[in-house]
């Protein structure tokens, strides 16, 4: 009988023939956790009582969600976070090199078929470079760096194929909301994605990586595409390290198929409060924004920051709008810089911050106010998400964030085509 | 063990900002401090009316969303003996019970706010003694139970160093 991706990669890491359904132990390629995890993981690591990590060398510690720090309690956090870096000869990411799951990218700490855990749950995003790639929490992240290895439950896998060709001004946020709108929260909850079918090819690595990013509020434990040329390409020269892609068997079961076909789709918007509580543009143009968010592990990459540019060059931000713009990494910052678009956003009136999460979890650089609406490339809307629960949160497109901010209030990016 | 308490309801889709938000867990380790903050964007009371023991009870998706620990470690520290839900996010589950608080899967639908439960862990057995009704919790893969038997993942690494269990079906 053929194994999905997820059974062949968890096979391959734990010696065993894994199936759908069963528990295995298996090596990890690569652990990560950012400066709200890693704390609690470094306390619990602590407390195991055993003081070497297994695999330094594939371990990555990161500050990025409160970056730079805000408060003296959380310096001392992050402290926390650099002297056990130090100790242990982890590498740390420091303040300004970007979004955890960006820098794990830029870096090749995640390769084709690899099986890397995250103490964070968008950790799902490498899944568009064909690693098996999962979020965990802390003590999980702990006994990770402890042994090298982790048990997981083999998911059953649901196969996702997206057809049609994307209309213009229609873009990969657009499509996995799309998805997270059809497939609801828990649609997913302990399976396995695997993406695939032309509308995914024709995108590039950038926008695949957003749909990824969002398997995690399907309630996915990963989110799987197989590897292309466009995915060689991106790692070609960011790594020596020799890798296998890893494809389906045409054999393997599924335990469901699932077809979208975007040929027809629009601009979508997630509604607060929950993300899959999405709509097309239309039902909610003319919302007045008071703040927009272009940046996070969803779209804060190059091909994001070009697609907000391309809108508001020659632009201006509406009056009473505060635009944030935080590139994902310092790579995608220098990439911007080099290109202009830091230039286009700051002369249309936008604000462009250190990479890094910026405002998407609620701690700082973007705090909205009671009563505000908020339009946001990032993946999450609960209330509250941003740090306060008076305000509500829409998440869309950079596209749809660049056209709303120009307008004031949610608009139809289509209208800023050609 | 049988573990009496007081249900506490929520709905469906329950995530982990809800259950202690970003703008605390951020800044403090200190579980103690978060656990007086728990579910407060949903009701702003019910740390204060929380006793010692009692239970969360929620429908589907309970702890969907960020994978921080700090959720069930603060209802934990919070006083909350377990939570019962319809069914769970993966990361809150592995979470929950890698602190040694039980998250038991059961169908929640006519548990009532305020309904008294006594729950066996060992036997997954769960009765609302309020209405008369005896509930059956999905059973844990056994990896789960070891860890949660040894009192969490920390106590189960110290101990044996290392995962070593055999294969098994969940």
């Amino acid at each position: 009988m053929g194994k999905t991706i997820s059974e062949k990669i968890l096979s391959s890491h734990s010696g065993a023939d894994a199936n759908a359904g069963e528990i295995v132990i298996a090596e990890l390629d690569y652990m990560m956790a950012q400066d709200g995890t890693a704390p609690l993981a470094i306390r619990s690591f602590e407390g195991m009582g055993h003081d070497e990590v297994a695999r330094p060398e594939r371990v990555a510690l990161c500050i990025d969600h409160n970056a730079p720090s805000p408060l003296r309690s959380v310096s001392q956090l992050h402290d926390i976070m650099r002297r056990f870096a130090s100790e242990h000869g982890l590498e740390l990411n420091d303040v300004g090199e970007g979004v955890c799951h960006q820098v794990m990218l830029d870096k090749a700490h995640v390769v084709p078929g690899s099986l890397v855990i995250g103490a964070d749950s968008h950790t799902c995003t490498y899944g568009a470079v064909n690693a098996f790639a999962t979020g965990v929490g802390s003590t999980d992240m702990a006994a990770g760096m402890m042994s090298g290895s982790l048990w997981f439950r083999v998911p059953e896998t649901a196969k996702v194929t997206v057809t049609g060709k994307l209309p213009e001004g229609v873009w990969s946020k657009d499509i996995a909301l799309m998805m997270v709108g059809g497939i609801t929260a828990d649609g997913a909850t302990y399976m396995a994605l695997e993406i695939g079918g032309p509308a995914i090819s024709d995108l590039s690595l950038d926008g695949r990586l957003t749909i990824s990013n969002l398997a995690v509020e399907m309630g996915a434990k990963v989110g799987l595409m197989e590897a292309d040329e466009k995915t060689l390409e991106f790692f070609k020269g960011r790594t020596k390290a020799e890798f296998q892609p890893v494809r389906a068997d045409s054999d393997a079961v599924y335990a469901s198929d699932l077809e979208f076909d975007v040929t027809s789709l629009e601009p979508q918007i997630a509604k607060p409060h929950t993300v899959d509580n999405v709509v097309p543009v239309g039902e909610v143009e003319g919302t007045p924004v008071a703040e927009g968010l272009i940046g996070t592990c969803t779209n804060g990459r190059l091909e994001d920051l070009r697609a907000a540019a391309g809108i508001l060059k020659g632009e201006k931000v509406a009056p009473g709008v505060r635009l944030i713009v935080a590139p994902a990494s310092r790579e995608v910052m220098l990439m911007a810089l080099r290109e202009g678009l830091i230039e286009v956003f700051t002369e249309a009136g936008g604000s462009v911050l250190c990479p890094g999460c910026a405002s998407c979890v609620g701690t700082h650089q973007g705090v909205p106010g009671d009563g505000e609406n908020v339009i946001s490339t990032a993946n999450r809307n609960f209330k509250g998400r941003m740090g306060n629960p008076e305000a509500f949160i829409y998440l869309a497109s950079p596209a749809t964030v660049a056209a709303s901010c120009i307008e004031g209030k949610i608009a139809d990016p289509r209208r800023y085509n050609g | 063990m049988v573990i009496k308490g007081k249900a506490h309801r929520f709905g469906d889709d329950i995530n982990t900002d809800y259950i202690i938000s970003g703008r605390h867990k951020f800044k403090t380790l200190d579980m103690d401090e978060l656990a007086c903050h728990v579910m407060e964007d949903l009701d702003p009371r019910f740390y204060e009316c929380l006793e010692k023991g009692d239970f969360i009870v929620a429908g589907k998706n309970f702890g969907c969303g960020s994978s921080r620990e700090q959720a069930p470690l603060a209802l934990k520290h919070a006083g909350i003996a377990g939570v019962l839900a319809g069914s769970f996010a993966r990361i809150y589950f592995r979470n929950s019970i890698n602190n040694g608080l039980p998250a038991l899967v059961c169908d929640t639908s006519d548990i009532a706010e305020g309904d008294e439960l006594e729950i066996d862990l060992e036997a997954g057995a769960i009765r609302d003694v309020t209405k008369g009704l005896e509930l059956n919790s999905s059973p844990l893969p056994k990896v789960m139970l070891d860890i949660l038997s040894e009192g969490g993942m920390v106590e189960y690494m110290k101990k044996h160093g290392r995962l070593t269990l055999k294969r098994e079906s969940a």
